[in-house]
Order: structure tokens, then sequence, then C-alpha cells
């Protein structure tokens, strides 16, 4: 309990210098830093989701760019100025029930977050039954279809062609808004009497059933709460960003938040937290490997790829030393 | 052109592209019975085997036949020198984690594919024995479009004959069927685990090969692609099973040819085809078409 | 954890520490283009000739010029970080970029606040510069790039029908599908005209079921823009199934692996492009490539051309404006009239495209030859 109630207090003094670090990043800093701070709040939320589906839980989704662009498309498509869906669905006309809405920010993110924690349900009712291995690869072919599906259908989501003209509403206090949402949340959750059947499935599936937890219920919970964050940190994006199409969601982009996962620590949310800061930070920093470096005497010659090489590197290293430990040392939340 | 010759001519085409499938899924499957892993980085492995095949076209004076037996065994050694740095370590680990470190280790030779080949597309060097056209009638066949489901039946062929017959591949049934009783009767886990990424990996390069030679363009993320559908079709046959992978690699194959053919409105879906395939068939029948009643280990 | 604090701790300070700041006098211009991922071949042939534009004219209003080139990984995201890179810690005057239309658009809303304009070599989506004054690009759109081949399919060819096969992940090939099928309809008289519309994905290999479907309707041409290294692969399975009608295509094929991936299969293909080695259209034309075949001892493509043309016209703007002010080059590529490039006469219309004319290219003995040029309307 001790150990609890410590550690309660060392996060609200973190939280507090995070806010009063965050006031003054904004106030001095420049807008290239000001958004890959915004940037690291967003995957901070993405990170926090998907632990919360493989970290706590112990399910292996690879699905998080689907739900991601799910949110996305939401967001754009419902805060997107009138005139300006015109512009864009300047091909195929956008469908009639979609041409006359404009919402607001939060209203939109919402929606963002229920349509993909409907789709994470709808998914997940049928797959999650699945075990490790194919739980992944039938989640991956989820996220792939939904990329297909919306580059196929113009008229809902523009197609390749994309979205552009999205409204800029993220900022530095609305990715971090959201992240701290999701921190809390998922600190309550854990907490409570559902974290600690997540972690009983996550231990020992055969076990938690004979304790009489229902698997199928929480892990639809788990897989639907997980794929609500995933959405909202996919509006933000798109208001991040400007503008979408569905190439932004492949893969390599559910690559990124597992990196930021397995870095942080399976089950863990300060880890996860602080492991988004750095590797988000660290992307742009590392931009020197691919870049020329004039040493005075001698200049070498950037290789344009060496960043991801070097992330890949340091992903299989920390598996490989943490083996066990990338899940064990988390036990307690 | 009647309608005979057209259907015919889509039977052909998905012949071809499933045996290529089939024979990328060999790998897999061997792997996964063995170690229980998704080798996440067999598709790019195969990505390996095409370049290494390429570079020894291109900068050896060997001739390209003696190429095409040299770089699998290459590929092989490479396939051994992943498990031994990136799997062994975590035998036993959560599946969890050997999971990550195979999607890690795919990023990696991805990347360092970009690094080492760089990133623009290159033309495979097809030989010209190879690259024929034979007509038959109103169907119009390459050459290489025989040959692949010929090779690919004859490795099958082996392979089972390899496994049933000889004393490494009942050692590798018996890993397969129960890994702690199989150490204990005296067998090289270790051993046998690295002929197994051995013949998967070369198996791989040997599709790779078939694959530059049908689609003579090579990218270091080439092997993205066929190696999910292969993986698709290991699952479809029942992973596992090796004749359950060819199997599974003809039915994706065809069923992506005829999804085109008979639907052409369809033609934008083409590539989730395969992943609604491999959702249905794992919630229906997740052992696959061919393969054993997986029993949930306790 | 206190470790991984401090680690922290270290990166931030290392990377947000503010730049140390010196009044130079050099002029810094940004470039982001996409030098690894999928869209890396366009990349690097802009960047050379943007190279090679700054070797020629490497300074301005008796200023150095310096050029920072950063990688956007052909990704939006990463495109987006590294503009707002560019501007923000290079503090550059203008930006260069980029190749593929969805990326240049990541970087529209960011110039556009920062007001730092940007000017765009070969996106031709006619996105990019819409409802963006800070936007502008030296190459035509897609519009006019699908009418010219369905023109010269239609009086040149004299085709009456056309199958369609398009890449439907790529906006790029989407749209110039669209406006191929719109002209061809029109010129034809025909609704019926296109009689096959097929669909491929980027990254797709086998494209033999699609052709099948072609083959099966015997269309006089097929119109199949898309990336070279597919387009390459579908010719050559066209061949080997005995389809024997031209194939068109747009820009995106005028690289060297078109040819060698496609082999003897792409002779013959047709395709529109921005410039042609072989037919120089202006002075600038033979400068350039004089300059580029003395560089890189090969003959220029159309992207060198064009990333030339973008580096030329901001400096041209700077030398009219007698500054290298940001909202002074804005507003002097606002006005460009007549600007004397290597591919061609420029000028911007209100959207800030270049209206130009279009070059038509054929594939023939393993070279890209001339065949003509198409005027804008």
């Amino acid at each position: 309990m001790k150990i609890k109630e410590k550690s309660s207090v060392t996060l609200l003094i973190l939280l507090a210098l995070t806010i009063v670090g965050l006031f003054l990043a904004n106030k001095f800093l420049d807008s290239y830093k000001i958004r890959i701070i915004t940037l690291s709040g967003i995957y901070i939320t993405l990170g926090l989701s998907m632990n919360l589906i493989n970290g706590f839980t112990g399910m292996f989704s690879l699905g998080h760019a689907g739900f991601m662009a799910i949110g996305a498309y939401t967001v754009g498509i419902l805060t997107m100025p009138i005139p300006m869906k015109e512009m864009n669905f300047f091909m195929q006309p956008i469908a009639p029930f979609l041409a006359n809405v404009e919402w607001g920010f939060l209203p939109a993110l919402l929606a963002a977050g229920i349509i993909a924690g409907l789709a994470g349900f709808v998914i997940g009712a049928p797959v999650l039954r699945l075990t490790d291995d194919y739980l992944a690869i039938a989640t991956l072919g989820f996220a792939e279809i939904i990329r297909v599906v919306f580059t196929n259908t113009q008229s809902l989501t523009n197609g390749a062609l994309g979205l552009k003209g999205i409204p800029n509403y993220t900022n530095i206090w609305w990715s971090w808004g959201i992240a701290f949402v999701t921190i809390w949340f998922m600190t309550v959750l854990m907490k409570g009497s559902y974290g600690k059947a997540f972690l009983a499935i996550r231990e020992d599936e055969v076990a938690a059933r004979s304790m009489g937890i229902n698997l199928f219920k929480h892990k639809v919970m788990s897989f639907s709460f997980g794929s609500f964050f995933a959405g909202v940190a996919g509006g933000l994006l798109a208001a991040l960003l400007g503008t979408i199409d569905p190439n932004m969601f492949r893969i390599s982009l559910t690559f990124n938040i597992l990196l930021i996962v397995v870095l942080g620590g399976l089950g863990n949310i300060v880890g996860t937290a602080v492991s988004a800061l750095v590797v988000t930070i660290m992307m742009e920093a590392l931009r020197f490997l691919d870049e020329s470096i004039n040493l005075g005497f001698i200049q070498l010659k950037g290789i344009p790829g060496m960043r991801m090489v070097v992330f890949s590197v340091i992903l299989i290293a920390v598996v490989l030393i943490r083996r066990e430990g990338a899940l064990r040392k988390a036990k307690r939340v | 052109m009647g309608d005979l010759s057209i259907f015919l001519q889509h039977l052909a085409n998905g012949v071809s592209l499933g045996s290529l499938y089939a024979l990328i899924a060999i790998g897999y499957t061997m792997v996964y019975g063995i170690l229980r892993l998704i080798n996440f980085a067999h598709g790019d492995i195969f990505m390996l085997g095409v370049y290494i095949t390429f570079y020894g076209i291109l900068y050896t004076p060997l001739p390209w036949w003696l190429v095409f037996l040299i770089a699998p065994a290459i590929t092989g050694c490479i396939g051994i020198l992943l498990e031994i740095t990136a799997y062994k370590p975590l035998r036993e680990s959560p599946r969890i984690t050997i999971l990550i470190s195979a999607i890690g280790a795919s990023f990696l030779l991805q990347n360092l594919g970009i690094v080492i080949f760089g990133g623009r597309p290159r033309a495979f060097p097809v030989p010209k024995l190879l690259n024929q056209v034979v007509r038959l009638g109103g169907v119009s066949i390459n050459i290489v479009a025989f040959i692949i489901p010929i090779i690919t039946v004859l490795l099958l062929m082996g392979l089972n004959y390899f496994i049933n017959k000889t004393k490494t591949g009942m050692a590798m049934r018996a890993l397969a069927k129960d890994y702690d009783t199989a150490s204990l009767m005296g067998i090289d886990i270790n051993r046998i685990i690295s002929i197994t990424f051995f013949l998967g990996s070369l198996l791989a390069a040997v599709g790779g090969i078939m694959w530059g030679v049908r689609y003579p363009q090579l990218m270091p993320l080439m092997g993205t692609m066929p190696g999910l559908k292969s993986f698709i079709a290991a699952v479809i046959g029942g992973i596992g099973n090796i004749t359950g992978a060819v199997t599974g690699g003809f039915i994706l194959g065809l069923g992506e040819i005829m999804l085109v053919a008979l639907l052409p409105r369809l033609t934008g879906y083409r590539d989730a085809f395969a992943f609604v395939l491999l959702i249905i068939i794992l919630l229906v029948k997740p052992s696959g078409i061919m393969g054993d009643k997986i029993t949930e280990k306790v | 954890m206190k470790r991984t604090l401090g680690l922290l701790l270290l990166v931030l300070v290392l990377t947000l520490a503010p730049q140390v700041g010196y009044a130079d006098e050099v002029i810094k211009i940004g470039v982001f283009e996409p030098m690894t991922g999928a869209n890396a071949a366009g990349g690097e042939m802009t960047v050379e000739g943007i190279e090679l534009a700054l070797e020629i004219k490497g300074e301005v209003l008796g200023r150095k010029v310096e050029i920072i080139v950063v990688d956007n990984k052909s990704d939006k995201v990463e495109s987006a970080n590294a503009v707002s890179r560019l501007i923000e810690k290079d503090k550059v005057v203008a930006i260069i970029g980029s190749y593929g239309s969805s990326l240049s658009m990541a970087a529209g809303d960011i110039v556009k606040k920062a007001e730092v304009p940007a000017v765009g070599c070969s996106p031709t989506n006619p996105l990019v510069t819409l409802n963006n004054d800070y936007y502008f690009r030296v190459c035509f759109i897609d519009p006019f790039q699908g009418t010219v081949m369905a023109r010269y399919a239609v009086n040149e060819l004299g085709a009456k029908t056309a199958a369609v096969i398009q890449d439907v992940t790529q906006d790029y090939s989407v749209g110039l599908s669209k406006y191929f099928i719109d002209a061809f309809r029109e010129l034809t008289g025909d609704k019926n005209s296109i009689v096959e519309l097929s669909s491929y994905n980027t990254g797709d290999q086998d494209f033999t079921a699609q052709l099948t479907n072609v083959k099966n309707k015997k269309p006089d041409i097929i119109f199949a823009p898309g990336n070279y290294g597919e387009s390459a692969l579908l010719i050559r399975q066209a061949r080997d199934l005995g389809i024997d009608v031209p194939f068109l295509g747009g820009d995106t094929w005028e690289a060297p692996e078109f040819l060698s991936i496609g082999g003897d299969a792409v002779e013959g293909a047709v395709f529109s492009t921005h410039f042609t080695a072989e037919a120089p259209v202006t002075s600038e034309s033979g400068v350039f490539l004089a300059a580029y075949r003395n560089k890189f001892g090969k003959e220029a493509n159309a992207f060198a051309a064009l990333g030339y043309d973008a580096y030329m016209l901001i400096l041209d703007v700077m030398e009219k404006a007698g500054s290298a002010d940001s909202q002074a080059i804005r507003d002097g590529l606002a006005e460009v009239k007549g600007f004397v490039g290597a591919t061609g006469v420029i000028n911007l219309d209100e959207n800030g495209d270049a209206v130009k004319s279009a070059v038509i290219n054929k594939v023939d003995g393993g070279k890209f030859i001339y065949l003509t040029t198409v005027e804008p309307d």
C-alpha cells in the first residue's frame, strides 16, 4: 500500500512538472519543436492504447493502423468545412449524408473514438478467441482490409486522393490533454477489477477462466477500449497534419507504436509515456544519420534509411536483453 | 477468343501465381511446425535470396544456373544466422516476445536492404532461356509459369521423403509433436532447428528466384506482400503441414485470379481478398483444410 | 526509471536547446524530397537537378545560396515534420518539393501558416496548390496531362476504344485515369468507348488476371498510368499474354528502370512528360542539358529538369524582387509570367500552377524518343 501511495505522489509531481514543461515549451519553443512535442503526445495515447491490448491483456494485436485510419477519417470528414469538401471531392462527389456536415473538434474526436471502438468490438468479437500469432496476423489482416476499403470507397473517403484542408485543431494542449486523459483512464482501469481481470488473463488464461473471469467479455472490452483511443489518436493526427490518405496507415505505422510499447515495457504506463516521447524526439534527432555530415576535414555522405536501421536494431536488442523482463517487470502496476 | 480460352488463361495464371505462394509457404510452415513461431522475417529472407541471385549473376563470372543453385544455399545460411541471433536466445520466453523479435528482424532486414541495395527498384536479369512464351490455342503461357509448378511439386515430393524417411526428418517430426520429450529423447534440438531454418530459407530463396524470373523487379520491400500471402496460404492449408501449405498456395493464387476474373468490378479490392479468406478460415476451421486439430497447450 | 528519465532529459536538452544563431549572409532554400521509400527514385532525380542548379548559380543578390535537403521517407507525417524543421530550425526562406502529391499536401498547411513559399517540382494533383497562396509548382497538372494522352490516342492513333488500368492507391494514377476517361469519351463521342476500367495496388506484381479481362475486351489502346516499376511489369505480362495494342501512360514512366525492368516489352510505350532532352524548348534547356551531361554523364530526365527549374525560378524571383524575404518571394511567385525554364516557358496561373506545354515520348530501341509537343489550350 505504501509503495502505491508513494508512486502516486511521484506521478502527481511528474504530472505537474510536465504541465509546467509543456507550458514553457509552448511559450518559448519554435513551431517545429512544438510540433514534435505535440506529436509525442499523440504517440503517448497510441502507445498506451496498444499497451492496453498487448501489454496488459496479453493479446497480440497488429491492427492499430487500421483503427487510427478509422479515427483519422472520421475527424477529417466531420470537421472539414463544407466548401472544402466540395473542393476535395472533385472527382467523385461525397456521399450526400456527409456533404453538409461540419462538426466541432471535440464531438468529432469522440465520434472518431466511438466508431473506432465499435469497429474494434465488431472485429474483436469473432477473432479474439484466436491465440497469439493467429490473432496478430488476423488483426494485421483487418488493418489491411480497412486500408483497401478506404482506398476504394471514393465517395466516402475520396480514395487515394486523400483529404486535404482538415482544420488544424490539434495543438500541444489537445494532444497532451488527451494523453493525460488516457494515462488517467488506464491507471484507474488497471487498478479496478477490470484491470485485475486483464492481468489475470495475461498471466494465465486457463486459470483466469477457472476463477470465473469471463474471458470473452474482458478481451473484447480491452480491445474495444484500445481501439477507441487509437481512433482518437488517429483523429488528432489528422487534425495535426491537415491531410490524410489511406497509404499513411500501413503496417510500418503499427511498427512505430510497437517500438514505443516494447521500449517502454509491455504493461508499463509511465514507461510507455516516456518512451513515446523519447522515440518521437529521437526520430527527428537521428535525422543526421541520413544526412551528410561535414566534420571539417572529412565529408561523410549520409545514407538514407540509416535511421530506421538503428531503430530496428534497438527493438531487437531490447527484446533480447529483457527477454522475460519485457513482460514480467511490470507485473505490479 | 472464346470464353473457354479466357477461362483457361485465367486458370493458367492462377496456377502460376499459386505455385509461387506455395513455394514460399513451405518454409513458413516448416518453421511454424517446429517452433510455433510466425517467422515474420521469412518474406525478407525471400527478398535477400533474390538480391543475392541478382548480384551473383551481375557481378560474378558464374553462369546463371550455377548462381541459381548457390544463392539459395547462401540464403539458407543467413536463415540459420537469423535464428541464432534473433530467436534462439528467446526460446524460453513468452510467445509475444519472440513474435516481437521476429517483427523487429523483419524490419531490420528491410531497412538494411534499403541502406545496402538502395531504395530504387532494379531489374532482375532474366536468362533468355526462361523468358519465352508458349501459345496453346488462345492461351499464352510464359515458360516460367510452366516450370514453377513443376519445381514446386518436385520440391514437395523431395521434402516429404526427407521428413518421413530420413532420420533427421523424423527428429523434426518428433520436435514438432512434442518439444520437451524430443529433447529428452536425445535429439539435438539446436541442430534440427538450424536445419529447419536452413531448408525454409533455402526454399524461400528458390521461391524468390522464380518470383524474380516471373516478375523481374527487385525492391527491398518486395518480400512483405508475398510473405504475408504465403503465410496465409500456409494457414489455409493447415499450418505445420507441408502438403497443406502447397495446397493453400494454389487455393490462394487461384482465388485471387478468379476473383478478378469473375468480379471485375472488385479488382481494387484484390489485396484484401487474401486477408478476408484468412479470417474466414481462422474463424471457421483454424486448423486449416489439411491440418490436424490444434490442441491448446495448457 | 530514473535512468530513463535522465536519458530523456539529455535527449531533450540536446534536441531542443536553442541553436546557436548567427546573422549569416547565406540564403537558405529547403528541399524536402523522398530519398527512401516508395518514391525514392523520383526524389533522387529531382534532387540531382536542384544540386546542378545550385552549382550553376550559387549566388543571388550578392549572397551565397545554400540548399538543405531532408528526406521525407515517402511518408506524410515525416514530410510534415521535415518541412517544419526546414522552416524553424534551418530558417529557410523558400522550399522546394516534393515528388508525390500527397507528400506535398502534408506540407501545405505548414508553409501556409509559416508564410514561407513552396514550389513543387512534379506534384500533379490539383489539390496541392488549391486554396493555398503559398504553394506553387513548375509542372502542369493531371487534368491537362490526362487530356493530352486522350487526344493523342484519338487523333494520332485513331483509337475508338480504350481500356484503363489504374493504380487505385495512387492519387496520381486515379486522377490521370479519370481525366483520360472523360476526355476520351468526349473525343470519341461514344459513352461506351472505355471498354474496361481495372485497378491494382502499389506493390502488386501479378497483373495477369486484370490483363486477361482487358484482352477479352479487345481495346484499341490501353492507358495504364502508374509507378514505373509496376507499369513495366504490367506491360511485360501483357505482351506475354499476347496483348499487342499500344500502351499509354504518364510522366512517371520516364525512369531508366522502366526500360530495364520492362525490357523488350515496353518498346512502343507512349507517355506524356514535362520535358525531353531531344527537343530543347528554350535556350535554358540547352544550358541545363549540357551541364547535366557534364556532371552526371548521362541524359537528363524530366524530374531533374523540373527540380532545376524550381530552384532557378525562386532565384529569379528573388533577383527581380531584390529581396530574399519569404513574403517578397511569395509575391513574386504569384506574378510569374514568361519565366524561361529548362522545361519550357512557365506562366503561373491564379492557383499557382504552371501553364505550359507537354511532351509526348515513346520508347524506341531501349531509349526514350521524342514524338511531339502539345501546347496548353
